[in-house]
């Protein structure tokens, strides 16, 4: 029998102990408490986060599957729908980055295969420290890698996705990882496990030592001694994985499937009992029967392995060989390893002695909530400082060359060369050419666009704003290519929750998050929290990261990021005016303030609903040439980026040339260049919608950037854009 | 017409080639499993872009022994037909010898993802009919062992014999000998390349132009069949 002792081991609290004995009536053995200890770790059981997961907005016309099941989908056209979840892999990443990485991606597709959707584009959102900083240099390459090789492999474009470099994730760096696929209304699965007698089916790869107490090690501080948990990480084969695909797509078309999950955060302690938990059963299963890699594994071993590439199937009795036979025919493994029976307990026999056996009801959905309190930073904390005193003239050029070269700005070629974001044939805006992605279907005419975002400085500097601008600033990615946001899966990177000010800043967040997506009318359809992203000395920005699907009704209407032709001309539309703080131009020119000027601008959620629905009118009906919003770098980088598309130019005319104008990275704006003959059609459209706006030039066939006394080269400022990344690798 | 493409473990561009043959051209289109060896029904077979066997050891090495492509040299010998090879198709048939050389790891040594810009180097071949003597197309790469390679005589062969088909012009994104894109077989009915042209078929995806080598290879079918 267990102890007090093994239980602290298996990072249960003495509480927890007592709790997991009241529920059995007895002392937990060691593979009950190591079956406890996954499904009760915060990455499995989100008992911190769940109280306020509740608040977010999950309702919608288009919702078919919210939140608790592998994936959340939404219903789009003719019988067409999408399935979407982004997920962490932070803590494996930060200690063996290509598999960290590469593990990540397969996870989360197989997450989107559980839905039974055909996994159609991966995205990922980075954070690392800064790049002149050599172990990070170490761990972004090795990520960016990671995420290659497996992805690549599988045949499933990468798409798009973002990453920053701030001091804040040097010893935590955030892989977030987003998959979308697509599936027929009638082809929808879930993890569901029901019907007694029925069978358990482990398909896919075999089962070793790997990833031993990978959930829990998720679920606690990074800490220096951290390196001695690189056995804990899993080891991934994407060859393996595109195999368990195509199997798996075939085997889901069977209609004696009842349910569908595949094995990550946990593997077989937590999969099978949340199958068993939503059908309202119990389940038995043999580790006799798992298929090995290893000699000698013990019933602990086998039922705690995260090792990849498996999945685990509920089917009727009766129909397993048909199964079985379509995974041996991919080659992988697949035996029938256990029931479904009507005692509400997971029970674990090795041959016919019995291992362990708990109450589900216990096991899954158990866990005690933790008590956290959550208090603001105090005052002397936060100087707040007014961003104008930093409207001095400046050295245009010198302030947008550097920022251009900044690797929080600059091209991201670097990066999505090395992903095949065009397998699939349905890439229509590839990386690097637009605010979002778009995808097609073949045969339709609707296109579906995505996007990530997650600004963490935002976040830190204030949580409650910078929460509501993560939504906005992904909804404005989409509109900028014509597509209404349909659906939001979320990853919430925080540092350690027992931390008061960590989880006010937690709640704040989510307030943010939960108020603008209300307003905008877009509901919350999965996500994922990852706590505990810290060091002894260090903690990430609170960063949570959407992951934002939208709908095209009309691909050909999609808006290009780029200047189309000469003499077009050029309007800022929304919010005309406003503040530095938060900026990266801050972060560069005053970087001792950077993060002591908190006053963001707020964003106004009203306006911002105008303006999502003024943007969509114009692109449906076909006013604008071209459309971008701007976030990172401001004003100016945003002109530049839409003139190196097609390498044109742009005279400007602007009311004023301060800092806060050219650089400032307030919310609520778009750059858009419009057609002359459209002129009065956009200006009394956006009258009528009550969008302020200002023209402020017009696009120019000489590739030159120009305004009162500054004229810029495009091709100098190319320079400075594709280096950003280059220069330091 | 009638065509194949073999699905091999880890394929991952059969439906993408799929989709060009049949729903762009109308060819009666068959997806081939790997342990197949009937290849009698078909005048087009295409070894199609992915990573078969995960290309562990070296890309094509075991897709080599591959029931389906083992029997692709007595298919060609014959003249039954044509086969195309794309990207990892093109490296599986220079293991199997079906064509000459091989194909290294990128000089970059990373995968490389991006439209380039290639020269047409013959036109008097069944894959490249529909193109202009020496016309510039622009078809997306997306490799991470594209990288040509022969001894010097052999390149030299491969120039006096015509059978260099396609070239990368202004930037080569592997550092290929002599900038080498695609390559014929002496028989000229074997082509393999490292661009995707079923990527670019479509205007919605680029100029379109890919889809040439596929009516080309159509073409040619109607000419010996008329």
């Amino acid at each position: 029998m267990a102890s007090l002792a093994l239980a602290t081991k298996h990072g249960l609290s003495a509480r927890e102990y007592e709790a997991i004995a009241h529920a059995l009536g007895r002392e937990p053995n060691e593979l009950e408490l190591g079956l406890f200890s996954l499904n009760w770790s915060e990455h499995c059981s989100y008992k911190s986060s769940k109280r306020f997961l509740k608040k977010l907005p999950t309702q919608g016309k288009r919702v078919l599957q919210g939140p608790g099941e592998n994936a959340g989908v939404l219903e789009l056209e003719n019988g067409w729908c999408v399935a979407f979840k982004v997920e962490s892999h932070n803590h494996p990443s930060a200690i063996e980055p290509f598999n960290g990485a590469a593990t990540g991606v397969g996870g989360i597709v197989r997450d989107i295969l559980s839905m039974g959707a055909q996994p159609v584009a991966i995205l990922d959102s980075l954070r690392f420290g800064e790049l002149s900083d050599a172990p990070s240099r170490r761990l972004f390459e090795g990520v960016v890698s990671g995420i290659a090789h497996y992805g690549n492999c599988l045949g499933v474009p990468t798409v798009g996705g973002e990453v920053y470099f701030e001091e804040a994730y040097k010893d935590n760096c955030l892989v977030n990882a987003m998959c979308v696929g697509l599936l027929k209304k009638d082809e929808l699965r879930k993890a569901i496990a029901h019907g007694v007698g029925n069978k358990l089916i482990l398909a896919g790869a075999s089962t070793g030592r790997d990833g031993i107490h990978g959930a829990t090690f998720a679920s606690e501080d990074l800490l220096g001694d951290s390196e001695k948990k690189r056995p804990n990480i899993q080891v991934g084969d994407p060859f393996m994985g595109k195999l368990l695909i195509e199997a798996t797509l075939e085997a889901a078309k069977l209609p004696e499937l009842i349910g569908l999950q595949d094995l990550g955060a946990g593997g077989l302690s937590t999969a099978p009992p949340e199958m068993a938990a939503r059908g309202q059963v119990g389940l038995a299963i043999n580790v006799e029967k798992v298929p090995l890699r290893a000699a000698g594994m013990t019933p602990y071993e086998i039922m705690l392995s995260e090792s990849q590439e498996r999945m685990v199937l509920c089917v009727e009795s009766g129909a397993e060989q048909k199964f079985i036979e379509i995974y041996k025919k991919w080659g992988l493994e697949a035996e029938v390893i256990g029931e479904v029976i009507a005692e509400p307990v997971y029970r674990i026999q090795q041959g016919s002695k019995r291992v362990a056996e708990v109450p589900l009801d216990a096991l899954v959905g158990g866990a005690l909530e933790p008590d956290l309190t959550a208090h603001a930073p105090q005052a002397s904390k936060i100087s707040r400082k007014n961003s104008s005193k930093f409207d001095a003239k400046c050295d245009v050029r010198e302030c947008l060359v550097a920022l251009l070269r900044s690797p929080n700005i600059g091209s991201r070629r670097w990066i999505y060369q090395q992903y095949d974001h065009i397998v699939q044939s349905s890439t229509i805006i590839n990386p690097g050419e637009g605010d979002a992605a778009l995808l097609r279907i073949k045969g339709e005419k609707f296109g579906l666009a995505i996007t990530m975002d997650g600004n963490g400085r935002h976040v830190f500097l204030n949580p409650y704003e910078g929460g509501k601008r993560v939504v906005c600033e992904a909804m404005h990615n989409l509109v900028a290519v014509g597509a209404e946001p349909i659906g939001i899966t979320d990853n919430l990177n925080w540092a350690n929750p027992t931390d008061p000010e960590v989880f006010w800043s937690f709640e704040q967040a989510i307030q943010g998050l939960c108020d603008a997506a209300r307003a905008l009318e877009i509901p919350f359809v999965s996500g994922n929290v990852s706590f505990y992203n810290q060091s002894e000395t260090r903690k990430i920005y609170p960063t949570p990261v959407i992951g934002l699907v939208g709908f095209l009704k009309e691909l050909a209407k999609r808006v290009p990021l780029g200047f189309q032709s000469a003499t077009d001309l050029i309007y800022v539309i929304g919010k005309l005016d406003g503040k530095c703080a938060g900026s990266e131009f801050i972060k560069l020119f005053y970087p001792s303030d950077y993060l002591l000027d908190t006053d963001l601008e707020l964003v106004d959620l009203a306006f911002e609903q105008k303006l999502m629905r003024a943007l969509l009118s114009l692109t449906e009906k076909k006013l604008v040439c071209s459309a971008h919003d701007v976030s990172d770098g401001g004003l100016l980088v945003a002109l530049t980026e839409m003139a190196l598309q097609k390498n044109l130019g742009a005279q400007l005319k602007l009311r004023s040339q301060s800092e806060a104008v050219l650089f400032g990275e307030w919310p609520s704006r778009f750059v858009l260049s419009i057609a002359l003959q459209n002129q009065s059609a956009f200006e009394t459209m956006l009258r009528n919608s009550d969008i302020v706006f200002e023209r402020i030039g017009h696009v120019a066939d000489v590739p030159l950037l120009t305004m009162e006394g500054v004229s810029l080269p495009i091709a100098e400022l190319r320079e400075a854009h594709e280096s950003a990344l280059t220069q330091f690798l | 017409m009638r065509a194949a493409v073999i699905v091999l473990p880890g394929s991952n561009r059969e439906q993408d080639t799929k989709y060009i043959l049949r729903d762009l051209l109308n060819i009666e289109t068959d997806l081939l499993w790997y342990k197949e060896t009937n290849l009698s029904l078909y005048d087009l077979i295409v070894v199609p872009g992915g990573f078969a066997y995960g290309d562990y050891l070296r890309a094509g090495a075991i897709a080599r022994f591959a029931p389906a492509v083992q029997v692709l040299g007595d298919y060609v010998v014959a003249k039954k037909g044509w086969v195309l090879g794309i990207c990892n198709g093109f490296q599986i048939l220079t293991e199997a010898g079906l064509l000459p050389g091989a194909l290294a790891r990128n000089e970059q040594k990373k995968f490389v993802c991006k439209r380039v810009k290639l020269r047409v180097e013959n036109t008097e071949t069944a894959f490249t009919q529909f193109f202009e003597p020496n016309e510039i197309v622009e078809l997306p790469v997306a490799h991470a062992e594209g990288r040509y390679f022969d001894t010097p005589e052999a390149i030299a062969k491969l120039k006096r014999n015509q059978q260099i088909l396609l070239t990368y012009v202004d930037e080569n994104p592997n550092g290929s000998v002599g900038a080498i894109a695609g390559i014929t077989n002496e028989l000229r009915n074997v082509f393999g390349l490292m661009p995707h042209p079923e990527h670019n078929c479509e205007t919605l995806l680029g100029s379109g132009a890919g889809l040439r080598f596929f009516q080309s290879l159509v073409h040619s079918r109607e000419a010996v069949h008329g």
